[in-house]
């Protein structure tokens, strides 16, 4: 019986435990609610997961109003799996949350700190899980605002203005996407993906239907922090709380890209968006700029959480990479990625945190001699940076090797040199920050002192760690059901 | 006459580009959310528009009904989500703006930024 209804338990439970946890008031009473809620969130998600591979998609009429009038939640196997890493990440997130949260943030925001974290799940959970285009753009809007207000939470002054750059920006990009969904509806009269799927290309050559696609593919960039539209990035993510952050850089990206992919690949078709309007050439040198710009700028950040935040544009420039190829190895490389990165970047952030709450701060200069000081920690930080990298046996190495074999199939050389040459950036600013830790000696006074931050912060921060490591090793999970997924995106059988 | 006859849709593209260059053009953060709110009152306008169906009728089975220019209720209903959206921005925005005025002492950005730095 409740089987039945695990697409909208999804949805319905954070949504529902929000509001609650503003009424508790209690900022403990309210963690251990998010906690539990966020817990079956992951559970529903992995049940759900289970259910698409073994049965096919799942379609559930909302409020029982049959597809294509009512709303209907559809799951198949590539939301199944970015439901998996929003709800696990946020999972993970959640325990690590108290001890963080209770540090950085004063006694009285705590109760709506969890608030606003369960409805930014609920939105992201939404978004990835709806089949209907306007209910998208609401869950969509429903995580941005709550993430504004996580955003500005920070200690420093400027979280407020890197929220309100951000509020603008996404903002802008949000009515973009709600443009671009009424145009379609304009010709088509209906707002379900699926329905919409099979009209567009009975339309043929319309104007109607290119400018819809433009006003999407601005907007869900916009969004997604692709390459020059990343402005409100850094900012946010550096002057966030440490919890928010890990889990922000671990989901919003990811879903908004899904998000693209769900338009361009399930709506449009890849015949149309990607080869009729050849799409590639725009996404595919946006990608490599990103790539190689961002991961130099990196280099110079003086702020170990600025220069992940520049990391983390340049590794979606790595998944655009692949949705650009349109290729089957493409696309697994892409939305293997979204997966390897989640688990890579999280760890790192939550990293930070726990640097956050024993130093009080994250700038390079800080970090000297932190193997000393805080070995377990500063260990998971080597593990993340070898991820990014992509070194053999690390799960980040796994999607740039399909990457890779994706731009030589298609002869994208210049692209396979990209890669590899973001790799070798990406070499020197993990260095920079492992050589402060491990070779510069630590300040005066400081040193010897072991001071590990606690282990409900640890534990979260070394299972994203192991999962760079395990998922690196044990690819079913993640390049098995992205091959999936792109297959099935393509329209190709397995 | 067709260039005319669509003069909804011309208003929508004036809000829309007035809104987004106030956003994008204007230091002073209240003036940026009131052009938001222009960009975002546009995009209403364009849902509204679409509302409109000639020749058409309500679904309800009547003997023989005639015709007309018939207003689908589901842009409105999705316009009226939208425009719930645009004011939770807003406030949102808004309140943002008082802390950020208390924090720096002003709502201009090229002062915010020289105050600490911020691109």
């Amino acid at each position: 019986m409740i089987a039945a209804h695990l697409p909208a338990l999804q949805i319905v439970l954070p949504l529902v435990a929000a509001p609650l946890c503003m009424l508790l008031r209690r900022g403990n009473l309210a963690w251990g609610l998010s906690l539990i809620v966020s817990l079956a969130a992951l559970l529903i998600a992995a049940l759900l997961l289970n259910q698409v591979l073994e049965t096919g998609p799942i379609s559930y009429a909302m409020g029982d109003w049959a597809p294509p009038w009512g709303i209907e939640y559809r799951v198949d196997v590539l939301n199944a799996f970015v439901l998996l890493i929003v709800a696990a990440v946020g999972a993970v997130v959640l325990p690590y949350a108290r001890r963080s949260v209770a540090h950085e943030l004063p006694e009285s925001l705590h109760s709506g700190f969890y608030t606003a974290f369960l409805l930014c799940l609920t939105g992201l959970l939404g978004v990835t899980i709806t089949g209907d285009a306007f209910n998208l753009f609401v869950f969509l809007e429903i995580s941005s605002l709550s993430s504004y207000i996580l955003i500005s939470m920070g200690r420093n002054r400027r979280a407020l203005a890197a929220a309100f750059q951000y509020l603008i920006m996404g903002t802008i990009g949000a009515t973009f996407i709600v443009i671009g969904i009424g145009l379609l509806y304009m010709v088509t009269g209906t707002l379900n993906m699926a329905d919409l799927a099979s009209r567009i290309p009975a339309l043929g050559e319309n104007r109607t239907v290119i400018a819809a696609f433009g006003f999407l593919a601005v907007g869900a960039t916009l969004k997604l922090a692709l390459f020059p539209l990343h402005i409100w990035l850094p900012n946010a993510y550096t002057y966030a709380p440490s919890a928010v952050t890990a889990f922000l850089a671990a989901t919003a990206t990811k879903v908004s890209i899904y998000i693209l992919l769900r338009f361009f690949f399930t709506v449009f078709g890849p015949a149309f968006a990607i080869e009729e309007l050849t799409l590639g050439t725009l996404i595919i040198p946006l990608s490599i700029i990103a790539i190689l710009v961002c991961s130099t700028v990196a280099i110079y950040q003086g702020n170990v959480k600025r220069m992940l935040a520049y990391s983390s544009v340049a590794q979606v420039g790595y998944m655009m990479l692949g949705i650009g190829f349109d290729t089957v190895n493409g696309l697994t490389g892409g939305i293997a990625h979204l997966f390897n990165h989640a688990a890579t970047k999280g760890g790192l952030f939550l990293a930070l945190g726990c640097i956050v709450l024993r130093l009080g701060s994250c700038r390079l200069d800080d970090l000297a001699g932190l193997n000393k000081r805080m070995p377990l920690t500063a260990f998971s930080i080597v593990i993340g940076g070898l991820s990014l990298i992509g070194v053999p046996l690390t799960a980040g190495f796994i999607s740039k090797w399909y990457l890779v074999q994706a731009a030589v199939e298609r002869d994208f050389w210049i692209a396979a040199v990209a890669i590899l040459f973001g790799s070798l950036l990406a070499v020197i600013y993990v260095w920079r920050v492992v050589e402060v830790m491990y070779l510069r000696p630590a300040p005066e006074g400081a040193a010897g002192a072991r001071s590990e931050a606690p282990l409900s912060m640890l534990i979260p921060t070394w299972i994203l760690a192991a999962a760079s490591i395990y998922f690196g090793v044990e690819t079913s999970l993640n390049v098995g059901v992205a091959r999936a997924a792109a297959q099935f995106l393509l329209g190709v059988q397995g | 006459m067709m260039v005319l006859g669509l003069y909804n849709y011309w208003i929508v593209i004036f809000l829309m580009m007035t809104g987004f260059y106030i956003v994008i053009a204007r230091g002073n953060l209240i003036k940026k959310i009131v052009g938001l709110n222009i960009f975002q009152t546009s995009a209403f306008i364009l849902y509204i528009s679409i509302g409109k169906v000639d020749g058409g009728t309500a679904p309800i089975i009547v003997e023989g009904a005639p015709g007309t220019l018939y207003s689908n209720p589901l842009p409105h209903v999705l316009i009226l989500t939208a425009i719930v959206v645009g004011i939770s921005t807003t406030a949102l925005g808004l309140a943002l703006i008082v802390r950020i005025k208390e924090a720096y002492g002003t709502v201009e950005e090229d002062e915010i930024t020289q105050k600490d730095g911020i691109h």
